[in-house]
């Protein structure tokens, strides 16, 4: 009996009978390119505020910062990924803002019930005010900045690129290690019932970008 | 008067796991005439209709328009799929390859049942993995996905004794509702917020964590009532199963696009996950994507960008999934392939914008095309994967004004219009080996007397002689007539022929050579 | 902004040789000959009044589109072979409707494949490059927008669908209505979608047709105008239909009706 993969592909072929062998249809695009546009970093905080998210950028001490930003939405307890910086890390210690690792893995309902996570961020988009995770270092796994209510997401302002084909030519390496990749644009959001707009669903109902 | 009461019976669901949709076969629905009859009767949906595709509509030239390469786009978006679509078969195999080596294991479904049958075995197996000393719910949850939707995968897991959970919002309220999608992007669109708190109130509880007793119909408080509802079921997820919007063949990468944060659940808290690919979907490279991920959420939401896309390529160690499955389905594909005009439609990338822009469907919906697929992508894809022989699928391609609204708007260029018209002949050609039909007897006589200009010449004397007559009786509209005229007649006035052609008056006002008398 | 007839009066007389020495074969289309001769005699008096000579095959038909929308192709190719034929000898074609010509130029060199005629094939290609509908041909080869027509009259302008997007007229008629005397054009409310006529759909589907004639009489009504236009005849028939219905009271006409009217005509 022929298998269902084999029967596919032989019929795929026989579709194809008009097709000669060495057709290859033209891509009119050029990959890869940035997309003209003003300031990077001042369309960045602009989109990323349309989502409904909160953009800040950071002038004074990081740490301080961060604390403040967790502070502000209530924070209590934090999920903090291996590899943050340890000034961010110390500060928020001292806020007397619980904190747990993920070495090892936090149970899924200990992750739900902590209030909040900060990570970094791989590369981030100005045009479409999007931040994109590799899950490095920093960023840890994807249930870390999925199930806490709030997300604070550190951006290095070198990291802001123009728009997607760019975050896309950054993210090719990664890819193809295999890695799962994340993009973020605001906090989750439905307009299911009559298209009109909630901001919060299952993923974090709060983004909280801080520039740096 | 709505067809679809809030309230439906639950006499069969005692026996179930989860809430029985509407009886009957998707294959076996009214004509489209017949069922649009309906369904324009049905005042919420209208309603509903007229104003959410206006506003998404509205929202679409928005966000396309400040793309200034928004054309260039669109054209790099039809040649890649028609790259990968015309050397299907390499592609396929490259992406075999690349899962495997990514650590998926790769299964090929013929169709339907076959894929249905996978699907249940790997849920078996999976959930037979002792979890701990903690027996693991036979269920899934899931990712919206239109490939399981094609296949009814969630009632083949039923009769399998598993449960298979929407979790997104609109799905859910489909799923709880007892009813049928409407629309492959906003599914349950035909519904208003006091039904979908209604449907929560009934039926949340039943499948559980119930509304709670306060629930308003605000949105806000609709979505944390379905946040809370699910959560419970995506912590003790064992298995997942989603669709995908996107294949890499390069890598092995499948992509997922996607706004409530449902699919990240589902895609990383599964121990299992199981998805569902239809062939069509594989694009060559990973920066292919830097074209989709453009066209997709411009043309579907009519957002810059939706707020979640998730890529992933086989397990990772210590992140989600350590069992991850992809299930490639023909389910009709190939046939659509075979035909050299209609493969244009593999490109569909399930957007919506020409479901959303299309005014037939704003007058009656969704659930008038008898398919998953509903639109005039719909109209062109259904009849091309089932075949025309059932009353629905020969009656779709007709649902369609020719307007070519849609066209416009389609990000992978798909001539819809053009395809309309060819499925419309695919269906003249079936009905040419059944018995005449009075439309049949009516176009081809239409053929003859248009066909031939002595024939046509003595017609419109024919015509300009009625006008005589009217003329006298002092008739210049009319009103009702009786049928079949009264198809046109019911609401609309037709003014009577006037008693002379034009091509009487040329020939009393003009000498042969074209200068006047 | 409308202007007077003085301004615009004058029109007749300076474009009377922008069309001289060129002869044009009018496609008068099936349903203008015998329901609605008006559109077709207006292109004839229009063009005769700008120079140019109109002749009137008397072979023609039909373009055949509501045998090929409906997926008649085999009885459509015997239409598209007379086309071909009759119109085989004109350097231009001219005919007062967007649809009919969108229909030859999209779909005629497909019949013409699906007959596998390569012979037909060749001559639809010479003469489908060579047809216009009337707003195209007053625009694009005789380079007028100004006609010298005079309608004293508020209108709201319907663009039908297949002139739009298939045949795509663009904004020429909105040029040729703009530079009309007397005229006061209103802005239509979702102008570009469909009235719901779609051909056979009008029958196969009566009621989503009359429903979508029904949102497009509203935004007619709601301009407040006296008369409809449109380039092509059918589409007014169904929004038309609705509006009698209802006695709204506002009067259809083919955009070429307006653009032959004249002073004298309002005298």
């Amino acid at each position: 009996m022929t298998s269902a993969r084999d029967e596919i592909l032989a019929r795929i072929r026989a579709s194809l009978a008009d097709v000669p062998a060495d057709d290859e249809t033209d891509v009119p695009w050029a990959y890869g390119q940035p997309r003209r546009t003003d300031d990077l970093l001042d369309l960045f905080e602009e989109r990323v505020r349309d989502y409904g998210a909160t953009v800040q950028r950071v002038t004074g001490h990081l740490g301080a910062t961060v604390v403040e930003a967790l502070l502000a939405h209530g924070v209590t307890s934090v999920v903090l990924p291996a590899g943050l910086d340890p000034a961010v890390v110390d500060a928020i210690a001292q806020a007397g803002i619980v904190i747990r690792g993920d070495t090892p893995a936090l149970s899924r309902a200990t992750l739900d019930e902590t209030d909040a996570v900060v990570t970094t961020c791989a590369v981030a988009g100005a045009v479409t005010g999007t931040i994109v995770l590799d899950h490095g270092p920093g960023q840890g796994r994807r249930a870390l900045s999925l199930v806490p209510d709030v997300h604070v997401c550190l951006v290095a302002a070198d990291q802001v690129v123009s728009d997607v084909p760019e975050m896309v030519a950054r993210m090719v390496p990664a890819t193809r290690a295999g890695r799962p990749i994340t993009w973020i644009s605001g906090g989750s959001a439905t307009s299911d019932i009559e298209l009109s707009r909630v901001e919060g669903v299952h993923g974090p109902r709060t983004l909280h970008v801080l520039l740096v | 008067m709505s067809k679809r009461p809030v309230r439906p019976s639950n006499a069969h669901d005692a026996d179930r796991l989860t809430p029985a949709p509407p009886p009957g076969r998707f294959l076996d629905s009214p004509t489209f005439p017949k069922q649009s009859k309906v369904e324009l009767g049905n005042a919420v949906q209208r309603r509903n209709l007229y104003d959410a595709m206006r506003t998404i509509r509205t929202k679409r030239v928005g966000v396309t328009s400040e793309a200034d390469d928004w054309e260039d786009l669109r054209l790099a978006g039809e040649a890649i799929k028609n790259r990968t679509l015309r050397h299907l078969d390499r592609y396929l195999l490259q992406l075999e390859e690349s899962l495997t080596a990514a650590g998926s294991t790769v299964h090929w479904a013929r169709d339907a049942e076959e894929a249905n049958a996978i699907i249940v075995g790997l849920v078996n197996a999976a959930l037979a993995t002792p979890q701990g000393d903690q027996a693991s719910a036979r269920e899934v949850v899931k990712v919206k996905s239109m490939a399981t939707q094609e296949i009814d995968m969630n009632e083949a897991l039923e009769e399998a004794g598993i449960a298979a959970w929407e979790t997104d919002l609109a799905e859910l309220i489909v799923q709880l509702g007892h009813d049928r999608p409407s629309h492959i992007l906003v599914p349950a669109i035909h519904r208003n917020r006091s039904e979908v708190r209604q449907i929560f109130l009934d039926e949340m509880g039943r499948y559980g964590r119930p509304a709670p007793d306060d629930l308003d119909s605000e949105p806000v408080n609709l979505a944390a009532a379905a946040r809370l509802h699910l959560r419970e079921k995506f912590l003790r997820a064992k298995v997942a199963i989603s669709g995908a919007n996107f294949a890499v063949a390069e890598t092995g990468t499948l992509v997922v696009v996607e706004s409530e944060g449902n699919g990240r659940m589902c895609l990383t808290l599964a121990d299992t996950l199981i998805s569902v690919v239809g062939i069509e979907k594989v694009i060559p490279s990973v920066a292919d994507l830097e074209v989709f991920l453009q066209l997709l959420p411009r043309s579907s939401t009519a957002e810059r960008m939706n707020p979640y896309t998730s890529f992933w390529t086989g397990p990772t160690d210590g992140d989600g999934p350590q069992a991850t499955h992809v299930v490639l389905i023909d389910n009709g594909r190939t046939k659509v392939l075979a035909d050299p005009v209609g493969r244009d439609a593999l490109r569909c990338i399930r957007c919506s914008a020409c479901i959303n822009i299309c005014p037939v469907y704003e007058k009656v919906g969704g659930h008038a095309y008898g398919s998953v697929y509903p639109g005039p992508i719909g109209a062109v894809l259904t009849p091309q994967l089932r075949g025309v022989a059932s009353a629905v699928d020969a009656s779709v391609p007709y649902a369609s004004t020719l307007c070519g609204a849609c066209v416009d708007v389609c990000p992978v260029r798909i001539p819809l219009p053009d395809l309309l018209v060819h499925m419309r002949h695919k269906v003249v050609e079936a009905k040419a080996h059944g018995r005449p039909h009075a439309d049949d007897v009516a176009m081809r006589v239409t053929g003859k007397v248009l066909g031939s200009p002595g024939v046509w010449a003595a017609t419109t004397k024919a015509i300009s002689g009625t006008g005589a007559v009217l003329k006298k009786g002092r008739v210049d509209h009319f009103g009702p007539l009786p049928w079949p005229l009264s198809l046109w007649t019911n609401a609309r006035d037709v003014p009577a022929p006037p008693n002379e052609s034009f091509r009487a008056w040329y020939a009393r006002t003009h000498h042969k050579d074209g200068s006047p008398r | 902004m409308a202007s007077t007839p003085a301004q615009r009066g004058a029109g007749p007389a300076t474009t009377a040789d922008v069309g001289a020495r060129i002869t044009v074969a009018l496609f008068a289309t099936c349903a203008n000959d015998v329901m609605f001769p008006q559109a077709p005699m207006a292109t004839t008096r229009l063009l005769e009044r700008l120079g140019c000579r109109v002749v009137f095959p008397t072979k023609q038909t039909c373009c055949g589109q509501p045998l090929v929308n409906t997926g008649y192709y085999d009885q459509s190719v015997p239409i598209v072979r007379n086309f071909a034929e009759t119109f085989g000898g004109y350097d231009y074609i001219v005919a007062p409707s967007g649809s009919c010509v969108g229909a030859i130029r999209h779909q005629h060199a497909m019949l013409a494949d699906y007959a596998k005629d390569p012979g037909l094939r060749r001559d639809v290609d010479a003469v489908t490059s060579r047809t216009f509908d009337i707003s195209e041909f007053l625009v694009d080869v005789l380079e007028v927008t100004d006609v010298g027509a005079y309608f004293p009259h508020v209108v709201t302008f319907h663009p039908t669908c297949h002139s739009l997007r298939v045949t795509h007229v663009g904004d020429k008629p909105n040029r040729l209505l703009a530079a009309v005397g007397g005229i006061t054009v209103r802005e239509l409310t979702d102008a570009d979608r469909c009235c719901g006529f779609g051909g056979t759909f009008a029958l196969k589907n009566p009621d989503i047709s009359v429903a979508m004639a029904s949102d497009k009489a509203r935004h007619v009504a709601d301009t407040g105008a006296e008369y409809l236009v449109a380039g092509d005849n059918l589409c007014l028939l169904n929004i038309s239909g609705v509006l009698n219905r209802q006695k709204a009271g506002i009067k259809p006409i083919h955009l070429v009706e307006v653009l032959a009217s004249t002073a004298a005509d309002h005298e």
